[in-house]
């Protein structure tokens, strides 16, 4: 459990007090060369006040993860706002859905009114930018001396050794991995905005090139540009927004580390921490829950995520999703908009695992709508399985 | 577009990890220990990540452990292994407790010839005036 020493009622007292009332993506999601990561933020930022029914001028906190290193500053100038909160909590693909439970903290303490979360990145086509990419490390930094001369080349490279001491343990095996390629492939065959269409079986994920062994190329995630934004208020002003609000029931946050070396144990995630502050604080409980969006990085990320939840026991991820369990029809359904590995991914995703939290518990998901859906679990992994957040979300 | 050359990374020792380097020099891993914890940890900082105590002395550890986990690398995302793939990147767990990020070097790059838990030593690989490289194969049985 984390340090300090507050009890679970503290945090009880923010369940339900704040609701999700806008969001949405940028209007082109995909490979969006023409598109600045700034206009992709703006588009964004723009549908998902619309959605909402707020204007920009009435959004006072900017809560943002990117670009550079000053980050809610350049977004709030570029949208031409002067927010009296800022957040630049940036701790990888999970920084969205912590802000929403900051943002619930500084709505709920008075200091603002209308929270903006707003994401816009051009994986894809950064690469092909002049000047575009990661700055370089600090050599003196921990990664530049005892990780990058071994080659660490981005997340697919330590995942892998995450994975392979779940493997090892558990008798984790790549068929099973699969089942979560091929169940998130269905979903995003139901869903017009997914990047990849075509039916996959677990046949082709397992005759797919090797990236990083034991990960096939349809075990990783897609590089794409793709923005998106969400918008909380509390829960006594989102009564009057546009559409129905979705109350953040709880949240949880969690950090264990940055560098693989220094992962406590290779086969959990910090979830099995934010998961039950997350659950706690909403009395719910993981079988009570009827639609789950996790980050899917990897196939991987997904499966021991279920198991860090709490949605099945330690180990037991491989038989959880096995038999199609987690596609369309099956009994636990999960990444419902085809997720990162199918449907967009710009490098960070956490933002786009809220947006269609949002629309399934809103019923307006179509195609790919999960029946009598009320109660949604999020889950954002960041960093190398570093950080989570995760929230319970609930329709009014 | 002719193929990007670029070496690969050397470690910077810093003011803190400088007596970890200077051990891997001689061919030696030396780690910090924290006297109160009586634990070594790693990386070297000037304080026990553990107990947040100030009381460190550097002590010489075997260059024994196990293969902790691994994975194989088919892609070279750095042009300064462009040449050498597949290879192995490994977290291992010295028998003194703390884990090294590393490659695996003396093995095929085939899941049937490593698994995890597999007892690994030491090696140095000399990659500049200043710096070897602590790497790590199987133990011979």
């Amino acid at each position: 459990m984390p340090s300090g020493s507050l009890s679970n009622s503290d945090r009880r007292r923010l369940s339900g007090k704040v609701a999700i009332v806008g969001a949405d993506e940028s209007d082109e999601i995909g490979i969006v060369a023409h598109k600045s990561t700034l206009e992709l933020h703006a588009e964004a930022a723009r549908n998902a006040l619309a959605d909402a029914g707020i204007p920009m001028s009435e959004v006072d906190g900017i809560f943002t993860a990117g670009p550079g290193w000053s980050p809610s500053l350049q977004i709030a100038e570029y949208l031409g706002i002067r927010p009296r909160y800022t957040d630049s909590t940036t701790v990888g693909g999970s920084s969205f859905v912590i802000h929403v439970e900051h943002a619930a903290a500084a709505i709920e303490a008075g200091l603002i009114d209308v929270a903006l979360i707003t994401h816009g990145q051009s994986g894809h086509s950064d690469r092909r930018r002049p000047g575009a990419g990661r700055p370089p490390l600090d050599p003196w930094f921990p990664a530049a001396q005892f990780e990058m001369p071994y080659h660490v080349g981005g997340p697919a490279t330590v995942y892998a050794l995450a994975c392979m001491r779940h493997m090892h343990q558990f008798g984790t095996t790549h068929e099973q991995l699969a089942e979560i390629a091929v169940a998130t492939r269905k979903w995003a065959m139901l869903n017009p905005k997914a990047m990849m269409r075509d039916p996959i079986t677990i046949d082709d994920v397992l005759s797919s090139r090797w990236i990083t062994y034991p990960f096939h190329l349809l075990d990783c995630c897609l590089v794409t540009d793709a923005g998106g934004a969400v918008v909380v208020t509390s829960a006594r002003r989102a009564k009057g927004c546009r559409k129905q609000p979705v109350l953040v029931l709880g949240s949880g946050e969690a950090t264990t580390h940055q560098t693989i070396a220094s992962m406590p144990d290779l086969t959990d995630t910090p979830a099995s921490i934010s998961g039950p502050l997350a659950f706690q604080m909403a009395g719910v409980r993981p079988q009570e829950i009827d639609v789950t969006e996790v980050y899917d990085s990897f196939t991987y990320t997904a499966l021991v995520t279920l198991e860090a939840l709490g949605f099945c026991k330690k180990g037991e991820g491989g038989p959880f999703v096995s038999g199609g369990r987690t596609a369309p029809g099956g009994d636990f359904p999960l990444n419902t908009n085809g997720g990162g590995l199918s449907y967009t991914h710009p490098g960070m995703y956490g933002i786009f695992l809220l947006i269609e939290a949002v629309r399934q518990l809103r019923g307006e998901c179509g195609d790919r709508q999960v029946s009598g859906a009320r109660l949604a679990c999020v889950n954002g992994t960041g960093g190398t399985l570093s950080s989570t957040g995760t929230l319970i979300l609930g329709a009014e | 577009m002719p193929q990007e050359q670029r070496p690969k990374p050397v470690p910077t020792p810093s003011p803190e990890t400088r007596r970890y380097w200077e051990g891997c020099k001689s061919h030696e891993l030396w780690l910090p220990f924290c006297r109160p914890c009586q634990s070594f940890f790693f990386y070297p900082r000037r304080f026990c990540p553990r107990c947040f105590g100030w009381d460190i002395e550097w002590r010489r550890v075997s260059g024994r452990g196990t293969v902790y986990s691994y994975a194989i690398q088919y892609r070279a995302f750095h042009p300064g292994w462009s040449d050498e793939t597949p290879y192995v990147t490994a977290l291992v767990e010295l028998e003194e407790g703390p884990r090294l990020y590393t490659n695996l070097v003396g093995v095929e790059p085939d899941p049937k010839s490593i698994h995890c838990d597999m007892p690994v030593e030491v090696v140095f690989e000399e990659i500049s005036e200043e710096i070897s490289l602590p790497k790590f194969r199987p133990v011979s049985t």
